[in-house]
C-alpha cells in the first residue's frame, strides 16, 4: 500500500509543478465548450446529452494519454528497478481517475452554464457524470499505457479505445436520460453493471500491465 | 490420416448442411418464408467466426507464458480470417435483414436503418476491435515488442468484447431472434428438422475457418522461418 501512496504523491507533484499540462486540458475544454455554445443555442435533452458524452470522451483521451508518454525512457528505467508494476499501475489508475473526476465536475458546470441546464435530477445526473468519467479514466489508462510502449501518438489510443468504449458509454446515455424527466426511475442493474465493468477493467491492468511493462 | 479426419468431417458436414439446408422442409413463417435457409449460412459465419477470434485470444495468451514467435503468428492469422469471416457474417445479415425486415420500396428505408441493429453494431465492434489491432500491429517496428504489446490489446479487447456482446442488445429495440417482440423470428420457433442442420452446420463452418486458417499459418511459418525457433 506504502509504494502506491508514495507513486500517487509523486504524480500529484508532478501535476503541481508542471501546471501547463492541466491548465492545457482545461483551456481544452472550455475551448471546446465555448465553440458548441457558438454552433447550437439550446439543444434538446437527448442531443444535450449526446454531446456531453462525446466532449467527456475527448477531454478523457487528452487529459491521460499524457500520463504514460511524458514519462521518458530513462525516466521509465528508473521505476523498473525502483518499484513493481502492479504497483504502478495502480497508482496511475488512481491518479488518471482523480483527474478526470476534477475534469467532469467542472465541465459538467461548464455544460450548465454555456449550453443551458434541460435536467431535471441534477444530483443523479452529477453522480452517473463522475462514474462516468472514472470509467472512462480507468479504461483509457490502460490504453495509453499501450500506446506510449507502441510510441505512438493520441492518435493510436482513440483508434484502439473507440470501439472498446462504446458499450459503457452507451450505458451511460442511456442511464443519464432518465435524469431528463421527472418520472423515470434509475435502473440499478445498469449502474452495477458499470460498477462491475470497471473491476473487470482495473482487474485487468493489473495482470496485463507487467507483460508491457518488460522491454 | 489419424491427423485429418477433422478435415474430412468438415467436407462431410459442409456438403450435408448445403445440401440439407437447401432441401429441408422449412416451417412457412410470415414475412421469412424460404429465406430462412439463410439460418444454416449466415449463423455459421458468426459461429465461425468467434471460433477464430477466441482461437486467437487462446495463441495470445500462449504467447505471453512462452514468448514463441509461432504463437503470435497464429494469434494474427486467426484474427485475420477472423475480419474476413466477421465481415461475410454482416454482409449475409444486412443483406437477410434488408429483405425481411427492412422493405427496400418504402422511401424510409436506408442503409442506417439497418445498421442500427444491435447484433450487427456488436459485430461492427468486433471487427473496429480487430482493425485496430492490425494497425497497431503495423506501428510497431521490434518483433518481440509487437508481439508481446499485440498479445496485451488481443487480451484486454476479447475481454471487453464479451460484457459488449451482452450489453448492446439489451439498450436497443432488436427485430433480431432472441428478443421479445417479434413472434414471426424467434429461435424458439426454429423447427427440429432445421436444428438437425442448423448444428452441423455451424461446426462445419468452424472446421472450414480453422482449416483455412491453419494454411495461412503455415505459410507464414515459412515466409519467417529464419524468425522462428
Amino acid at each position: 500500500m506504502k509504494p502506491i501512496i508514495t507513486l500517487f504523491k509523486k504524480e500529484l507533484l508532478l501535476e503541481i509543478r508542471q501546471q501547463y499540462s492541466f491548465y492545457g486540458i482545461l483551456l481544452y475544454m472550455g475551448a471546446t465548450i465555448f465553440v458548441l455554445f457558438l454552433a447550437i443555442e439550446e439543444p434538446e435533452k437527448e442531443i444535450w446529452n449526446g454531446l456531453f458524452w462525446v466532449i467527456q470522451l475527448f477531454i478523457c483521451i487528452n487529459a491521460v494519454a499524457k500520463s504514460f508518454m511524458q514519462e521518458s525512457r530513462a525516466r521509465m528505467l528508473y521505476f523498473y528497478t525502483i518499484s513493481s508494476p502492479t504497483h504502478f499501475i495502480v497508482a496511475k489508475l488512481l491518479f488518471n481517475c482523480l483527474l478526470m473526476l476534477v475534469m467532469t465536475a467542472i465541465s459538467l458546470g461548464l455544460f450548465l452554464a454555456f449550453i443551458g441546464n434541460p435536467i431535471e435530477k441534477l444530483l443523479p445526473f452529477t453522480g452517473l457524470a463522475l462514474l462516468g468519467g472514472f470509467s472512462l479514466s480507468m479504461v483509457f489508462t490502460f490504453l495509453a499505457a499501450i500506446a506510449a510502449k507502441a510510441r505512438q501518438n493520441a492518435a493510436i489510443m482513440a483508434v484502439l479505445g473507440f470501439p472498446l468504449i462504446v458499450p459503457q458509454l452507451m450505458l451511460l446515455m442511456k442511464l443519464s436520460n432518465t435524469a431528463f424527466t421527472v418520472n423515470q426511475s434509475f435502473q440499478w442493474s445498469d449502474i452495477l453493471l458499470l460498477v462491475t465493468l470497471d473491476l473487470l477493467v482495473a482487474l485487468l491492468s493489473i495482470i496485463l500491465f507487467p507483460f508491457l511493462w518488460k522491454d | 490420416m489419424r491427423k485429418s479426419w477433422w478435415k474430412i468431417l468438415c467436407v462431410i458436414l459442409l456438403v450435408y448442411a448445403i445440401a440439407g439446408g437447401l432441401l429441408v422442409k422449412i416451417p412457412n413463417a410470415p414475412l421469412l418464408e424460404e429465406t430462412s435457409r439463410n439460418l444454416f449460412y449466415h449463423v455459421g459465419m458468426w459461429a465461425a467466426m468467434f471460433v477464430l477470434f477466441t482461437c486467437s485470444l487462446v495463441h495470445s495468451i500462449r504467447y505471453l507464458s512462452k514468448s514463441n514467435l509461432k504463437n503470435d503468428i497464429a494469434a494474427s492469422q486467426y484474427a485475420s480470417m477472423g475480419i474476413v469471416f466477421g465481415l461475410l457474417g454482416y454482409i449475409t445479415g444486412a443483406v437477410w435483414a434488408s429483405y425481411t425486415w427492412a422493405d427496400p420500396n418504402n422511401p424510409g428505408f436506408s442503409f442506417s436503418t439497418i445498421a442500427r441493429e444491435p447484433k450487427l453494431i456488436g459485430t461492427a465492434i468486433a471487427l473496429l476491435i480487430y482493425f485496430a489491432y492490425f494497425i497497431l500491429r503495423s506501428s510497431i517496428q521490434d518483433m518481440d515488442q509487437k508481439a508481446r504489446i499485440t498479445a496485451v490489446y488481443n487480451i484486454f479487447a476479447f475481454a471487453m468484447l464479451f460484457p459488449t456482446i451482452m450489453i448492446v442488445p439489451r439498450l436497443l429495440p432488436s427485430l433480431h431472434p432472441g428478443q421479445e417482440g417479434n413472434p414471426a423470428l424467434n429461435f424458439k420457433d426454429v423447427s427440429p428438422e432445421m436444428r438437425m442442420i442448423e448444428y452441423p452446420a455451424f461446426i462445419g463452418w468452424a472446421l472450414l475457418a480453422v482449416w483455412i486458417t491453419t494454411l495461412k499459418i503455415r505459410i507464414n511459418y515459412i515466409k519467417e522461418k529464419h524468425f522462428i525457433k
